[in-house]
């Protein structure tokens, strides 16, 4: 194996957690940083050139190369596992960016109530109210301790919204039900599309707080605090799956990399796929990697920081022989992420248009903002409407249940009619953590170079099923409110779909927490036993709020990397 | 060596619009009273009869009928020739290490056969379908509306409709003007909070006219 000389700090994985990293470290200190990216690069052309819906949107270009590695899965831990074959209910990114670079952007705060799941629903309804066989634990961290982060990486994005609680006080327009903020969103919300329109009017009407979707897909030309300039939004449509042509999504190639560009302590190495974490003695020595013309490398660091997304940073420690007797893999959760109600209309919506996170949502039925006293679940989520720019592939032919057909003439006639004039409520919810929803090593089934695939053990329970059939109840009211005149409300959550795109919000695996006896991670993303060992992104929270992640995880990276300059590289040790 | 296969077809079939060759050369091809212009276009995967069947059935799915052209107009059936014929044909986005097990549905399709074996092995079930009736079509199509093959029959129609011309399928922008789809466009900043309940309906455009060049097709890679 070839051995290369040191480095101070190697982050396995190029996507938003590794690159932010790499910027605040090579930017504010002179440690030589080494970033190991297993995909390619991007030219800025290739996403003027990928608004293709069948190569990008269906046969998912941007992707992590499936023939070559994914995961198994299995709905319980006496059931076989089989691969994930092909894609289905989550997408995870390769190359440069990750999946920063097709994300949506939709970019919310959790609320407070989040990080102290256990301890609150405890306080307030009694432990005999948390689930059978869950695994929910708090954080070890608190909102406020947090907040400083949000802000900035808010900046950072460009993030555009609303401000709901400033500073405590309730802002109407704003999400009334966040946590306080100490600033007004960087940029204004983006404009809101007629569907987003129909829901905010009709939710009002009801009574409910709509507020615009807080979004990276910046609603106006804006530099942020690292002086990178990126333009305003055009509703191209060819977001969510596609990286920005002209770069008016937060991306981790626009947004970060520019800040990089002139770095000397810095090194984006691309096509090099890490395999193991290197330790002996409680400390991290490096990491070992296939480069891209497929050479065994050795690459020893100072400081190692896995950054390579939820699954693959759960697979590398395991790989590496690093489980913490059996903490590593725990408290997998995905998202409730479920069609609450097809609406179809009358009037036309001019679909195409949109953005991956312009549109209308109400969280008065999110986390514990409503009373769960008298109801057979716990925690809630984020009802929504995002027009996110409706391609005809993926789209055509979902009519009302008064269409028997699902091809020929009457089917299609349907179809032309109703392809704009669907809407979709949409709900993200809160997936709790349970003790047989968990990641281990397959057993049978292998990657390209013979290391075992993560096994994931994954199914709904109770509380979710209830959750969801809630809140398409208050989904169809809202449909109905808003004019529709037929709507298909989801039919019910049963066993967890692999082959259904629900979101690619995974989290777990490498859990933080107060101590260490119930984590793997301190709240600094600092392995217990490892100190020079951090493990960043959603693999650390403890199980799902209702918000997409990627901001949380964001702020997360830059609480550990102000805890690395001002306190580690000087007294390297625990930092919690 | 494959022989080579071509598919031939009768102007008047076509409705007199724009077609794609393979080497994605637009051609109009009007019908003519009296004289049977015929088009011969090379296929990659399918052989002629083959390629006559799923048209035919592709045309079943996604009709031409008085709610305006179908399948047969879009070329829906290069579309899938192509793709049956690229990566996407040879399992090349799948994850295809063996032990092959039957599992759950949740854990979706786990068979080894790729999409073109698949096509293969469901074309012998309609065998010939072109040569029968439309209300025998529909029949025949009907026996084996839940098959896997007819699933991804009927995807790939839709896909053959709406996808960029590049692909194939969608000529003339058939399918993207009959639901009122642009194509890829730079910009809706001026129109996005306008038209609210309002038909708006830019003229489509695809990929190759918006660059003013073409791109490479993800079926032509190697
Ligand atoms: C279609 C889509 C829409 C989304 N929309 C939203 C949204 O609206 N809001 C939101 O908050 N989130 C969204 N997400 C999720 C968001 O993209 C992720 O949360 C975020 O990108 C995670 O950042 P990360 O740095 O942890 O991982 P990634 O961005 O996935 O980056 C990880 C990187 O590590 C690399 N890597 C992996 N394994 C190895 C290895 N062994 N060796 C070397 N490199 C490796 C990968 O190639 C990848 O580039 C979306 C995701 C997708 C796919
Ligand atoms: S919708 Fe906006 S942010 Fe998204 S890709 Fe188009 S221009 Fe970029």
């Amino acid at each position: 194996m070839k051995r290369l000389p040191e480095v101070d700090v190697v982050i396995v994985g190029g996507g938003w957690n590794g690159l932010l990293m790499a910027k605040e470290l090579a930017t504010r200190t002179s440690l030589s940083i080494l970033v190991l990216e297993r995909g390619g690069s991007h030219k800025p052309s290739e996403y003027v050139e990928g608004m293709d819906e069948l190569d990008y949107g269906i046969r998912l270009k941007m992707m992590q190369d499936i023939s070559e590695e994914t995961v198994t899965f299995r709905h319980g831990p006496r059931d076989r596992s089989l691969p994930v074959r092909q894609y289905g209910s989550f997408l995870p990114g390769s190359g440069v960016g990750g999946s920063g670079e097709h994300w949506s952007g939709i970019s919310y705060r959790y609320t407070p109530d989040a990080f102290e799941l256990h301890s609150r629903t405890v306080e307030k309804y009694g432990a005999n109210r948390l689930p059978e066989g869950h695994s929910i634990q708090d954080w070890g961290i608190s909102y406020s301790e947090l907040e400083p982060y949000y802000t900035r990486a808010e900046k950072m994005m460009g993030i555009s919204g609303k401000a709901g609680n400033l500073h405590g006080k309730p802002v109407q327009g704003g999400n009334v039900f966040e946590g306080p903020r100490s600033e007004e969103y960087p940029t204004p919300p983006m404009k809101v599309p007629y569907l987003a329109a129909l829901f905010r009017d009709a939710t009002e009407r009801l009574g409910y707080h709509p507020f615009p979707l807080p979004a990276a897909t910046t609603s106006r030309a804006y530099k942020n605090p690292d002086g990178v300039s990126r333009a305003g939004c055009s509703y191209c449509g060819y977001c969510e799956r596609f990286g920005c042509m002209i770069g008016a999504k937060a991306q981790p190639t626009n947004t970060v990399l520019p800040v990089l560009a002139h770095s000397r302590n810095f090194e984006l190495r691309t096509g090099c796929r890490v395999r193991r974490t290197l330790r002996d003695a409680g400390h991290a020595r490096g990491v070992t990697y296939v480069n891209a013309q497929g050479e065994e490398v050795v690459q020893p660091a100072g400081i190692v920081m896995l950054a390579s997304w939820t699954l693959n940073n759960t697979r590398l420690l395991l790989l590496s022989g690093i489980d913490d007797a059996g903490k590593v893999g725990r408290n997998l959760t995905h998202h409730i992420s479920i069609p609450a109600a097809m609406a179809f209309f009358e009037k036309p919506l001019n679909r195409f248009m949109g953005a991956g996170a312009a549109g209308i949502a109400i969280n008065d039925f999110d986390a514990d903002v409503f009373d769960h006293g008298k109801l057979d679940f716990i925690r809630g989520g984020s009802l929504y409407t995002v027009c996110y720019g409706f391609r005809p592939m993926a789209n055509f032919g979902v009519t009302p249940a008064s269409v028997k057909s699902t091809w020929g003439s009457e089917w299609k006639k349907a179809s032309l009619h109703y392809y704009d004039r669907t809407g979709r409520i949409s709900f993200y919810g809160e997936h709790l953590a349970y003790r047989d929803n968990y990641m281990d090593l397959d057993p049978t089934y292998k990657d390209r170079h013979g290391d075992p695939l993560l096994r994931l053990t994954l199914d709904w329970r109770d509380n979710e099923r209830r959750m969801a059939a809630f809140m398409s109840r208050k989904a169809e009211q809202i449909a109905k409110e808003m004019g529709a005149t037929e709507v298909t409300p989801f039919p019910g959550l049963k066993r967890y779909d692999a082959t259904r795109y629900q979101s690619t919000h995974i989290q777990g695996g490498a859990i933080m927490g107060a101590k260490e006896g119930n984590s793997v991670v301190n709240n600094y993303l600092q392995h217990w036993q490892t100190p020079n060992l951090f493990v960043l992104g959603a693999s650390a929270f403890p199980q799902n709020p209702s918000g997409n992640p990627t901001l949380t995880a964001l702020a997360l990276t830059y609480r550990t990397a102000d805890a690395i300059i001002d306190r580690f590289i000087r007294n390297p040790g625990p930092l919690a | 060596m494959r022989r080579r296969h071509f598919l031939t077809l009768s102007a008047t079939s076509l409705g007199g619009v724009l077609v794609y060759t393979l080497a994605r050369k637009p051609i109009r091809v009007h019908a003519q009273d009296g004289q049977q212009t015929t088009l011969k276009l090379p296929l990659r995967f399918f052989t002629e009869a083959q390629a006559l069947t799923v048209a035919a059935a592709a045309a079943q799915i996604f009709p031409s009928d008085d709610s305006g052209p179908g399948a047969n107009e879009a070329g829906v059936v290069i579309y899938i020739d192509r793709q049956l014929a690229g990566p996407y044909g040879q399992d090349r986005f799948r994850y295809t290490s063996p032990p092959f097990a039957p599992g759950v549905p949740e854990q979706g399709y786990q068979g080894s056969e790729s999409p073109a074996q698949l096509y293969r092995e469901g074309l012998k079930q309609i065998r010939g379908l072109h040569l029968l009736g439309p209300s025998e079509q529909q029949a025949t199509l009907t026996r084996i509306e839940h098959t896997p093959f007819f699933s991804l029959l009927r995807t790939h129609t839709i896909e053959g409709m709406f996808c960029d011309p590049m692909h194939g399928g969608n000529a003339g922008l058939i399918g993207w003007q009959l639901i009122g789809f642009p194509g890829p466009r730079m910009s809706y900043a001026g129109e996005i909070d306008k038209y609210y309940g309002r038909e708006f309906r830019p003229e489509p455009l695809s990929l190759a006219q918006v660059l003013g060049r073409n791109a490479k097709p993800g079926e032509d890679a190697k």
